[in-house]
């Protein structure tokens, strides 16, 4: 029994990563209606720049902070430089540019850390002071704060009237402009914080899986599987889904298929989705008037 | 007084086509000026072109500055709301949301009397306020967006064809408040129209636009009287 509940817990602790992670994708998904590929180099690059600041001394907490304001720089930066330029032109361009930012971060972070794997450290050593012997520290402490992120985000998006012209100008950027939103600045801002997002997420994954420049291909894998199935156009229902498929891997790693078969899963779910309904369990069929 | 809104051999475009070829126009400041014209004419490039969101060539003055070439959104924040043609509601959220983003720009603590005081002149919109803005009616959408637009506390209105896909009872409810808000509200309006009938009846100055140019000016109750122009250009 006891094994069933840490497998559980620490599925929920995963889960939490990929539900960060379908977030982004979520949100450049519906400015774009692409999904970004490079999200997971993105947040590659990020954890790397938090093992610099790390290893040079900072504390842990000033560095973690520190990245995800260096994060969202980034991830405005690549909004005004690269994506706006795309804004009115084939959707095979906006494909394009992404799968550039995927090629362009992965070097990038291998010409400049190389591409040996390293370890990561953890703020949360040894074991909690509950639930000691079910999850580890690390779980615990992860599943916590990007839990507490998700909320905040959830927050922002109903809460401020900040959040709410975001959302409304990924709807509607005509009518957002005509109410008066600098769209532009909106955009910009929802790369911002997808990239963040991606940024704490890395920097919670790495302890567990080693940092290198591949190291979110599997995550990314699992947080696209994640988004699929809550809706890709749902950030509620990606998050869901997140959370669903991290309990999912985690189970069907120790009772099921085995540790080497739980990426198959992912695209498994990948494909159901897909096949039995595209648009997600909580995400809206979109229909085009041709 | 010098008018709140002046366009000056303003022509307008898609791509390589210009659909306005040069047109004049002057809107009284309080005024209520409809523009009138059969399908194709150019009365929605007209609007589109005012606001920045088409492509442009000649003057547009706005109390009393140059506006032509600037940004949508910059425009708007002058004080010019524009109900646009489709009527611009964010469908997926909320009605009171939409309503939130009418005041968008807006920093002051006006904001919930004035949303409180739309749902006087719209009471139809109170019982669905936190109902999704893509599951009301074409009437309440079209008072959603009027709302929307006051909201900004614009000093300029532009409405692109209240009247579009409503019945007549409820074309002519929307048209009368359009005339009440245009005279408690002091908010001066500009209307584009195919229902000459019932917008010569509210406005008191109008213009003829056919296939991009101005045909005619004049006070709307001076068409209302001349027979011929009616039948000629307004056709009833």
């Amino acid at each position: 029994m006891q094994g069933v509940a840490h497998q559980l817990l620490s599925g929920i602790a995963t889960g939490g990563i990929y539900a960060s992670m379908a977030l982004a994708l979520v949100m450049i998904y519906q400015t774009t209606h692409h999904v970004n590929f490079a999200q997971g180099e993105m947040a590659t690059f990020s954890a790397y720049i938090a093992y610099t600041l790390i290893s040079a001394g900072v504390p842990y907490w000033l560095a973690f902070i520190t990245t995800i304001l260096v994060s969202f720089f980034l991830g405005a930066v690549i909004e005004r430089l690269i994506m706006r330029p795309m804004a009115g032109k084939p959707a095979l361009a906006s494909v394009g540019a992404f799968i550039g930012l995927l090629l362009l971060f992965n070097s990038l972070s291998g010409w400049i850390w190389g591409y040996e794997i390293k370890a990561f450290p953890t703020p949360f050593d040894g074991s909690p002071p509950f639930l000691a012997g079910v999850v580890s520290g690390h779980e615990l402490g992860s599943f916590c704060i990007s839990f507490a992120m998700l909320l905040l985000v959830y927050l922002f998006f109903r809460r401020t009237t900040l959040g709410l012209a975001l959302r409304a100008a990924a709807h509607n950027p005509l009518s957002s402009r005509l109410v008066g939103i600098r769209v532009q600045r909106m955009f910009a801002l929802g790369w911002g914080l997808a990239a963040a997002l991606g940024a704490v997420a890395a920097m919670l994954i790495a302890p567990v899986v080693f940092l290198d420049p591949n190291m979110m291909g599997g995550v990314m894998l699992y947080a696209f599987a994640g988004a699929l199935l809550g809706g890709i156009n749902s950030p509620f229902g990606a998050v869901l889904g997140g959370y669903a498929v991290g309990i999912m891997e985690n189970l069907a790693g120790a009772y099921l298929v085995g540790t080497e078969l739980k990426l198959t899963l992912a695209l498994a779910i990948i494909i159901c989705v897909l096949i039995i309904k595209p648009s997600g369990l909580l995400g809206r069929a979109i229909t085009t008037r041709v | 007084m010098p008018p709140l809104l002046e366009t000056k051999d303003l022509r307008a475009g898609y791509g390589d086509l210009w659909v306005l070829h040069g047109v004049d126009l002057a809107v009284r400041p309080g005024g209520f000026t409809t523009l009138l014209g059969a399908n194709g004419a150019g009365k929605t490039t007209m609007l589109r072109a005012i606001c920045g969101m088409v492509r442009t060539s000649g003057e547009i003055v706005f109390a009393g500055e140059r506006i032509d070439g600037r940004a949508t959104e910059e425009i708007v924040r002058r004080g010019m709301a524009h109900v646009p043609d489709g009527r611009g509601t964010f469908l997926e959220l909320t009605v009171e949301e939409n309503l939130r983003l009418g005041a968008y720009t807006r920093r002051d603590r006006g904001v919930r009397p004035d949303i409180a005081r739309m749902l006087e002149y719209f009471p139809k919109l109170q019982p669905r306020l936190r109902q999704q803005a893509g599951t009301l009616s074409g009437g309440e959408q079209q008072m959603l967006a009027l709302a929307r637009a006051l909201l900004l506390r614009p000093v300029l209105l532009l409405l692109d064809e209240p009247s579009f896909g409503l019945a007549p009872l409820i074309t002519r409810e929307i048209f009368q408040i359009i005339g009440s808000i245009n005279k408690r509200e002091n908010v001066t309006v500009l209307v584009v129209e195919q229902n000459a009938n019932l917008a010569l009846s509210i406005a008191d100055h109008a213009y003829l636009l056919e296939t991009g140019r101005i045909v005619m000016e004049a006070p709307a109750a001076e068409i209302r009287r001349n027979e011929a122009i009616r039948r000629s250009y307004l056709g009833y």
